[in-house]
Formats: structure tokens, C-alpha cells, sequence
């Protein structure tokens, strides 16, 4: 459905967009994960026909994005890191201005808007004015204007930067929901949003692609030596020493590192081999021991882990918010 | 066309919903009655005293009241149209809506035209006003319709053609204060040229004069159609559209 070949993009002073390749399928969602500054919103502005490549190809559903930029826009649904939007007017107007501006038939307009509106769930303030609506409102009245000529591709620009985690997790949602009918990119610097919300991805840093993968075998890459975190309350009986000691014997187990420590309860963090799925028998080694076992967690890191090794970038400057729900 | 109408009825939608239509209205009602008024009363005053010192001057309410009203009329619009014109494409830059005109499937032309049309018909509904300050001196007096509607016509080619201008000079910035900025600073010195026309008839003077926006507002005034004026008009027209279709093409180029 989209084709990328050679895109470079270069700026007055330097290149945003160097050299890269990719390719997505018909009703893929993709993730085009990047630290920020990666070029991200450049490659997405080439893709939707806002600026000319400066050097290589894309196209979108056949069309060349600087030969055929018409035919390119009449497929495609874009929602820019900052929804477009007038404030001025009221949601309903809004909608049906992009629709008249999207070619949707006059007859077929008031419908379409309709239909958005109760998808997006904006139908409740549908004759506020925008510059009333809470952030997350205009998110999805964004999101709506994208989705309002049914587009072939949907091209979404950090759709959930700057919400709450409630919101990020309605919009996540409401993304997901639109898969069946489009074909999805979206960029974010958030690993997590790849993982709850994407098949496939694309990694670029400074303006290289760095990996396409599906989020599956990038999960496969993550777990060489993926670690587990276990929470034990000895009651008295054993301090730290010994357990680390424990858990370092139990098989499968490569390395175990101390954490926190209250009292009687420790924390330590557990990495396994290769392919070994240590938590059984760590579990059993726990409670053969006399012991409590309080938590144990694989820790999700793994992604994360995974990119910076990619980008080969130091993980404070990667990235910053590492939780999921920051910006 | 169904694009341009899509483009032009938003930004009319944009004018009338926030002050900047209605500020426009109340300025000019007031700046237009003022000097309906005052022209008005020393015609009424050299009338009078025309016929009680018994000379009879011929006295014209088309050349001593109308068309002095509209050259006055016109120098006020001058300073209104950065006005008007401002926010067309720098508002859209600052808001990032740009982005959503950009990437429809609309070109760059329809954008371009929609919103110069929106801005002329704000313009024409500024001049509707100057109707009801007419509609007076024909009901008092019975002044010859025709200079009145060439009149209009010049004021309305005038304006267009300032407009188009102005909206290349919105697509210059994200800032439309500065756009209103350059626009009067445009708008002082067309006008300064005006005066300056009107000393001498060298050749310089006959350039400045043709050059000059405001000086091909006379015949209209005076109740004539010139060609020459109206190709003047028409080709300026088109220059502001053209320069705003190459700054937009640049921009995407630099964006
Ligand atoms: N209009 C522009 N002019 C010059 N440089 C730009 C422009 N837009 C972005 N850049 C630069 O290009 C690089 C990539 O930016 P961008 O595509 O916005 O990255 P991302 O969206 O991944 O954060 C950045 O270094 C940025 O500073
Ligand atoms: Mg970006």
C-alpha cells in the first residue's frame, strides 16, 4: 500500500530524512518509532503530500507522492502532531467544512459527519466551539477528520502525545478499531504504544532506518536474556546473602542482581538464558526454601532494550518517558 | 469551483463568528458617516450661500458630493484591507491548519482564490454600508445614478486588487500581526504616492501615477469605465495571486 525507496529529505541545514526504505502492507498498523528529532513528522509530511521529497520515491496505494499528489491526498487521512483544527468553529461545521474539502458527496456529507462523530465519541459536544474542548476531545475530533472520506491509508503523527493515561488509552483503542478498514502508520517515541498498538515496525534514528520488523520477532530479539523480577519475604529466616545465593542456583538462572531490600523483604531482579524460561523454577526454588514469594514479573523492559541497542543511543537521551504514560 | 466555494464560505464563516467582521463594520459605518456628513453639509453650505450672494454657481451633487466621497471612502478602505487581509494565510500557518488545506485534495489555486474571494466579499460588505449613507443623498437630492455604480465598481476593483496583495503578503509570516503590519505599511505608501502625483506632470509623475493604485480610482468616481484602468486592475489582481501561489510553492519547498 505504501512504498518507500531512497527517501532522503534534506532541510536548509541538514538531512532530517537519510536515504530510507520501507514498505507496508495493506491493512498493516505500523509503528514508526523514533526519539524525538528522528525525523518522524519529515518522512510523514513527504507521505502525505505536504512537502517534496529531496531525493528517492514513495508512493501510496500506486501513486507517486510528487508526480500524482492529487490522487495521493484523495487516499489518504492525516492527523499532524497538531490536529488541524479551527477553533472558532463548532465540531459539527468543522467536520462537515473537511468533508466538502475531502470530496465526500453533498448528499452523503451529514451522514459521514454523523458517523465519525459517535466512532471518535465527540457526538456529545458536536455544537461546542473546538477551543472549548478539553485536549483529549481534540484528539479525537483530529482523529475524525482523518477518518471522515474513509481513507485507503490513515497516517496518524503521535496521536497520543500530551493526553492522560485514560485518554491514551481511548485513543489506543479507538486507533485499533479503525484497523480492519485502513491501513495504519503511526509515529510515536513511546515503546509501549508500539506494542499495544501495532503489528509491525519501523525504527529510525537521527533520520536512519535503524530496523522494520514485525512487534513479534522484535519481542524474540528482546528476550535474549530477558529478566524476571521476584519479590520474597523470608520472615527472619534467611537474609539477602542467602538468597541471592538461592535463586543464582536455580537452573536456567544467569545472573541475579539485588534491588531493594525492607526489612524481610527483598527484591531482586533475575535474568535467565537464552531461550530459558526460568519463572517455575524460581517460583519452586522460593517456596522449597520456606519462603514467601510476594511478586514475580517479567519485566518489560525487553523492548526497550531491544531499541537502544538498535539506535545505539544512551537510554536517558533515547528516551525519556520510559513508563508509557508520559508524553 | 465546489472547492473554491468550500475554501471562501469557511473563511466568511471564520470572519462573522469572531469580532474582526463586526469591528470592521462598526469602524468603517462610523469612518463612512462621518464623512458623508461632512461633505454633505458644506455642500448644503456653499448652496446656500451661492444663492444668497445671487451667483449662481452650477452646483452638482455627483461631482461635489459623490465623487469626493468616494475618493475619501477609498483612502479609508486602503487602511481597513490589511485588516482583512492578514489572517488569510498567516493564521493558518500559526494554527497549523495549513497542514489539513495542504494534504486535501484541493489546489493550491482553489486555496488561493477561495480565500482572496472571501476577503473581497468582507470587503463588499464594508462598502454595502456606504449604500445606506447614499440612499439619503437620493432621497434628498437626485444625484445621477451612473457615477454611483462605477463608483462602487472602482472602490470594490480596488480593494480586490489590494486584497490579493495582502493575502500574499499573510502567506510571508505565521504572524498575522505582522502581515497587518507590512499591509499598512504598504497601504501609507500607496497613498503618500496619491500625493505626490498630484504635484507636476513630469514623466517620474506619470510613472508613479500609473503605478499607483489609487489614482485609477478617479474615472470610475467621475462616472467612467476606462479600459485602461480596468486592465490595470484585473493585471494587478492577478500579480498578488500569482506572488501568493509562489510563496506557497516555495514554502512547501522550505517547510
Ligand atoms: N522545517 C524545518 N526546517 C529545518 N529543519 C527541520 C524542519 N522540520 C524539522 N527539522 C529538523 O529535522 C529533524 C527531524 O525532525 P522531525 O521530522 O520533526 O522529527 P520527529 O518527528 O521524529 O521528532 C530534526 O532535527 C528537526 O530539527
Ligand atoms: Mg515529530
Amino acid at each position: 500500500m505504501i512504498q518507500v525507496e531512497g527517501l532522503t529529505k534534506r532541510y536548509a541545514r541538514h538531512v532530517a530524512v537519510n536515504n530510507i526504505s520501507f514498505a507496508v502492507e495493506k491493512g498493516d498498523i505500523v509503528g514508526f518509532l523514533g526519539p524525538n528529532g528522528a525525523g518522524k513528522t519529515t518522512t510523514m509530511r513527504v507521505l502525505t503530500c505536504f512537502m517534496p521529497p529531496t531525493e528517492g520515491r514513495a508512493t501510496v496505494a500506486g501513486f507517486d507522492v510528487f508526480d500524482q499528489p492529487h490522487e495521493v491526498k484523495k487516499r489518504i487521512g492525516y492527523l499532524p502532531e497538531a490536529p488541524p483544527l479551527y477553533p472558532e468553529m463548532s465540531v459539527e461545521d468543522y467536520l462537515t467544512f473537511v468533508a466538502r474539502l475531502k470530496n465526500v458527496p453533498a448528499g452523503e456529507i451529514k451522514q459521514r459527519t454523523g458517523q465519525v462523530m459517535e466512532r471518535c465519541a465527540v457526538a456529545d459536544v458536536r455544537s461546542k466551539l473546538i477551543a472549548k474542548l478539553s485536549k483529549g476531545y481534540r484528539q479525537r475530533v483530529g482523529l475524525a477528520q482523518a477518518i471522515i472520506h474513509n481513507p485507503d491509508v490513515l497516517i496518524l503523527d503521535e496521536p497520543t502525545s500530551g493526553l492522560d493515561p485514560k485518554q491514551i488509552n481511548e485513543t489506543r483503542e479507538l486507533i485499533k478499531s479503525l484497523a480492519g478498514e485502513h491501513t495504519i502508520i503511526l509515529s510515536t517515541h513511546i515503546l509501549p504504544e508500539v506494542e499495544a498498538v501495532c503489528q509491525k515496525v519501523i525504527i529510525i534514528n537521527k533520520g536512519r532506518l535503524v530496523a522494520t520488523d514485525s512487534v513479534e520477532n522484535l519481542k524474540d530479539r528482546a528476550s535474549v536474556g530477558s529478566a524476571i523480577q521476584v519479590q520474597v519475604d523470608t520472615d527472619g529466616q534467611a537474609d539477602a546473602v542467602t538468597v541471592h545465593q538461592r535463586l543464582e542456583q536455580v537452573p536456567g538462572v544467569s545472573k541475579v542482581l539485588d534491588r531493594t531490600a525492607h526489612g524481610n523483604r527483598f527484591v531482586f531482579e533475575v535474568e535467565s538464558l537464552q531461550g530459558r524460561n526460568a519463572r517455575p523454577d524460581v517460583a519452586r526454588a522460593v517456596v522449597h526454601a520456606g519462603w514467601n514469594l510476594l511478586e514475580l514479573k517479567s519485566s518489560t523492559l525487553s523492548l526497550e532494550e531491544v531499541f537502544l541497542e538498535l539506535t545505539g543511543s544512551q537510554p536517558a537521551a533515547a528516551l525519556a518517558p520510559v513508563s508509557g504514560v508520559a508524553q | 469551483m465546489r472547492n473554491i466555494w468550500t475554501i471562501c464560505r469557511r473563511e466568511l464563516y471564520s470572519y462573522f463568528v469572531s469580532p474582526i467582521a463586526w469591528v470592521l463594520l462598526a469602524i468603517f459605518a462610523l469612518l463612512s458617516g462621518v464623512f458623508t456628513y461632512i461633505i454633505s453639509a458644506s455642500f448644503v453650505r456653499a448652496s446656500l450661500e451661492g444663492q444668497m450672494s445671487g451667483q449662481s454657481f452650477p452646483m452638482n451633487l455627483n461631482d461635489q458630493v459623490i465623487a469626493p466621497l468616494f475618493s475619501n471612502i477609498a483612502v479609508v478602505g486602503l487602511f481597513l484591507i490589511p485588516l482583512i487581509s492578514m489572517r488569510l494565510f498567516a493564521e493558518e500557518k500559526r494554527q497549523g491548519t495549513i497542514e489539513l488545506l495542504a494534504t486535501s485534495p484541493v489546489h493550491d489555486l482553489e486555496i488561493i482564490i477561495g480565500k482572496w474571494l472571501s476577503a473581497v466579499l468582507m470587503y463588499a460588505a464594508l462598502m454595502a454600508v456606504l449604500l445606506a449613507d447614499y440612499s439619503f443623498l437620493f432621497i434628498y437630492g437626485n444625484p445621477d445614478w451612473k457615477p454611483v455604480a462605477t463608483g462602487f465598481l472602482g472602490a470594490l476593483l480596488q480593494g480586490a486588487c489590494l486584497l490579493a496583495f495582502g493575502t500574499f503578503i499573510s502567506t510571508l509570516t505565521r504572524n498575522q500581526i505582522v502581515a497587518g503590519a507590512i499591509g499598512f505599511a504598504l497601504a501609507l505608501i500607496l497613498w503618500i504616492l496619491n500625493w505626490t502625483t498630484s504635484f507636476g506632470n513630469s514623466v517620474s509623475v506619470q510613472v508613479l501615477n500609473y503605478i499607483s493604485i489609487v489614482s485609477h480610482m478617479d474615472s470610475f468616481t467621475k462616472g467612467v469605465i476606462d479600459t485602461k484602468d480596468l486592465v490595470y486592475y484585473v493585471s494587478m489582481i492577478f500579480l498578488g495571486l500569482f506572488l501568493t501561489a509562489r510563496s506557497l510553492e516555495s514554502m512547501r519547498w522550505k517547510a
